[in-house]
């Protein structure tokens, strides 16, 4: 399946707008537009909602409403935020245990896809669906032996844990995807590294990683954000204000009781942020492997 | 390569070796677990002292639980949110993008919607959590419109009304969930073959007419992915429930996974969650074992 995702996004990527030279003149043109228009601007509308009410004051709020555009630009609640939430802190342990799992998955997955598709060890296929059926089934289903087993050898609340576990579970499917992909790696180029007197270590080192790159460059920008944006896991294991991530500390929130709304939209917008980031960075990573994280 | 080496099973066996690390983590973190879980649904325990075996109690108990009952149902709402009507809108927007504002206005107008419905999708669902929690808030922007329009009465309470609670979560989740299905359709729209539009269009089609026979019968591999993915990931919905309602008000949006959540850590009935747990997985693997076949399928076909 690998394959044909990564193929599908490239097609669709390269895809030049072929030219078919049935351009409309009219009403009617203008008026599908229209629809579209209005659709993308009820989809940004929470999003513009956010921007123009953080950089409020509270009083410029209550007197305006939600809807006036700000009349200047005011940083008081983002900073009241960032300081109540220890936003900063919170950003730091979300890129830690990302970038751990990015790095830590990227390594599991590449060496379990060189046995399954370059050493096509037997079962390869039981293993394959054993690890699809494991990430796809609910994390619940695990969640309280894995708070247990923790607590039992003292990693609970600890970033370790949380990215033992997530390593554990994005390598599961980071395996499934690199292991399709090195299935069609060609033979010859490892049997001439073998003929040269290469050993499995090497042809994998020196060959199959370098080759690999770009590919193992994608898988790792989906484990960062996806890590960025794991919920349960973290719910469960990090307990300490310290240890939490971002997206844990937005999804606690509610209990924390803002109720000047003008600091919600500031949390919001501090939230949206890092992500917005991310993906104007990581656009064109990001869309290929859209039909790939389906599966998760 | 020489017979020096040994025989190409010798050969292969060696790559074992680069199973063990992933083997152990697989192990630890997902059987170990899965099967503690499963056994746990079997017994009595507070997560401290030892469990106490009570066979299929648990489960007896789920068949009379109306909050188990209720959280099915919930679910079965959901899937309205989380898969037909994103389904619906993304194919006709995929169309409409692909095949209209594309030739019309060009690759890149047509791209940059794209992006932007995308955008929802990108979002720790927490944070959409917090952003629609202050948008539906009683005093928050939706009843402010309302009553700035002259519409005060539709104002409500959307997550603290036990009436509206589901809808007002549902509505996040197809503003989450459109991109998703857009950007599949699209993606599979590319693989089809203009002049099929073309030749259509000659023969005097609207656009209505080869949505109909065109668009959803050569998109039904991305349709049916889609759906299934979707219906999977129904099944599991936890954090939006979680950010915007805690299952209130008075259980209206409870769902299985926050019911089993709730057992986990607040009831400290392990053994009762861990069933509801059990039933959310064996539902889940039917799912993916259709899945599977299905992209078996496709893979031969291909």
């Amino acid at each position: 399946m690998a394959d044909a995702v990564l193929d599908i996004a490239d097609r669709s990527a390269s895809k030049t707008a072929a030219v078919h030279g049935r351009r409309q003149r009219g009403v009617g043109r203008w008026l599908v537009l229209g629809v579209v228009v209005l659709g993308l601007l009820a989809t940004l509308f929470p999003f513009f909602l956010a921007i123009i009410n953080a950089i409020k004051t509270s009083a410029e709020y209550a007197s305006t409403g939600p809807l006036a555009l700000p009349r200047s630009i005011d940083l008081v609640q983002l900073q009241k935020y960032w300081d109540l939430s220890d936003f900063g802190r919170k950003l730091l342990n979300s890129a830690i245990i990302s970038g751990c799992v990015a790095v830590f998955g990227v390594i599991l997955s590449t060496l379990n896809a060189y046995a399954i598709g370059i050493g096509k060890v037997r079962g390869s296929r039981v293993i394959l669906v054993l690890l699809l059926l494991g990430i796809m089934v609910p994390q619940e289903s695990i969640v309280y032996p894995i708070y247990y087993m923790a607590k039992a050898v003292g990693i609970y609340d600890t970033q370790l844990a949380v990215i033992i576990v997530l390593t554990v579970l994005q390598s599961a499917f980071g395996t499934y995807l690199l292991s399709s992909v090195l299935g069609s790696f060609p033979r010859e180029i490892i049997e001439a590294a073998e003929i040269d007197g290469a050993n499995r270590w090497q042809v994998l080192w020196r060959v199959v990683i370098p080759i690999l790159r770009p590919t193992l460059m994608v898988i790792g920008t989906f484990f960062f954000i996806w890590t960025w944006n794991e919920f349960l896991i973290p719910l469960v294991m990090l307990v300490s204000n310290n240890n939490q991530t971002v997206t844990l500390a937005m999804g606690l929130t509610r209990g924390q009781n803002l109720s000047d709304p003008v600091l919600q939209a500031a949390a919001s917008l501090l939230g949206i942020a890092p992500t917005v980031i991310f993906f104007l960075i990581f656009q064109r990573t990001l869309t290929r492997g859209i039909v790939a994280g389906a599966v998760k | 390569m020489a017979g020096a080496i040994g025989t190409y099973a010798q050969h292969r066996r060696g790559y074992y070796l680069y199973l063990v690390p992933g083997a152990i983590g697989f192990t630890l973190i997902v059987l170990i677990p899965q099967i503690a879980n499963f056994v746990l649904s079997f017994t009595a325990w507070k997560g401290v002292g030892t469990p106490r075996w009570i066979g299929v109690q648990n489960y007896q108990k789920l068949l009379t639980d109306d909050q188990f009952w209720g959280s099915m149902i919930h679910t079965l709402m959901f899937i309205v949110s989380m898969t037909i009507i994103p389904v619906a809108i993304g194919v006709v927007l995929a169309s409409l993008l692909f095949d209209y504002v594309r030739d019309q206005f060009g690759e890149r107008v047509s791209n940059l919607f794209r992006a932007g419905f995308y955008l929802p999708q990108i979002l720790p669902i927490t944070t959409a959590g917090v952003l629609w929690g202050w948008i539906l808030s009683p005093v928050g922007v939706a009843n402010i419109v309302f009553k700035a329009i002259g519409l005060g009465g539709l104002a409500q309470n959307w997550i603290g009304d036990a009436t509206w609670a589901l809808p007002s979560v549902s509505l996040m989740i197809v503003w989450i969930q459109v991109g998703y299905c857009l950007v599949v359709f699209m993606a599979g729209l590319s693989r089809i073959d203009p002049s099929l539009y073309e030749a259509a269009q000659l023969d005097g089609a609207g656009w209505g007419q080869r949505l109909v026979s065109i668009t959803i019968p050569l998109l039904a591999p991305e349709i049916f992915v889609v759906t299934l993915t979707t219906l999977i990931a129904a099944l599991k919905l936890f954090a939006p429930v979680f950010v915007l309602t805690a299952a209130g008000p008075d259980n209206a949006t409870m769902v299985p996974s926050y019911l089993t959540y709730y057992h986990f850590f607040t009831t400290q009935r392990v053994g009762y969650g861990g069933a509801i747990a059990v039933v959310q997985m064996i539902l889940t693997v039917a799912l993916a074992v259709i899945f599977l076949r299905f992209q078996a399928r496709q893979q031969a076909t291909e």
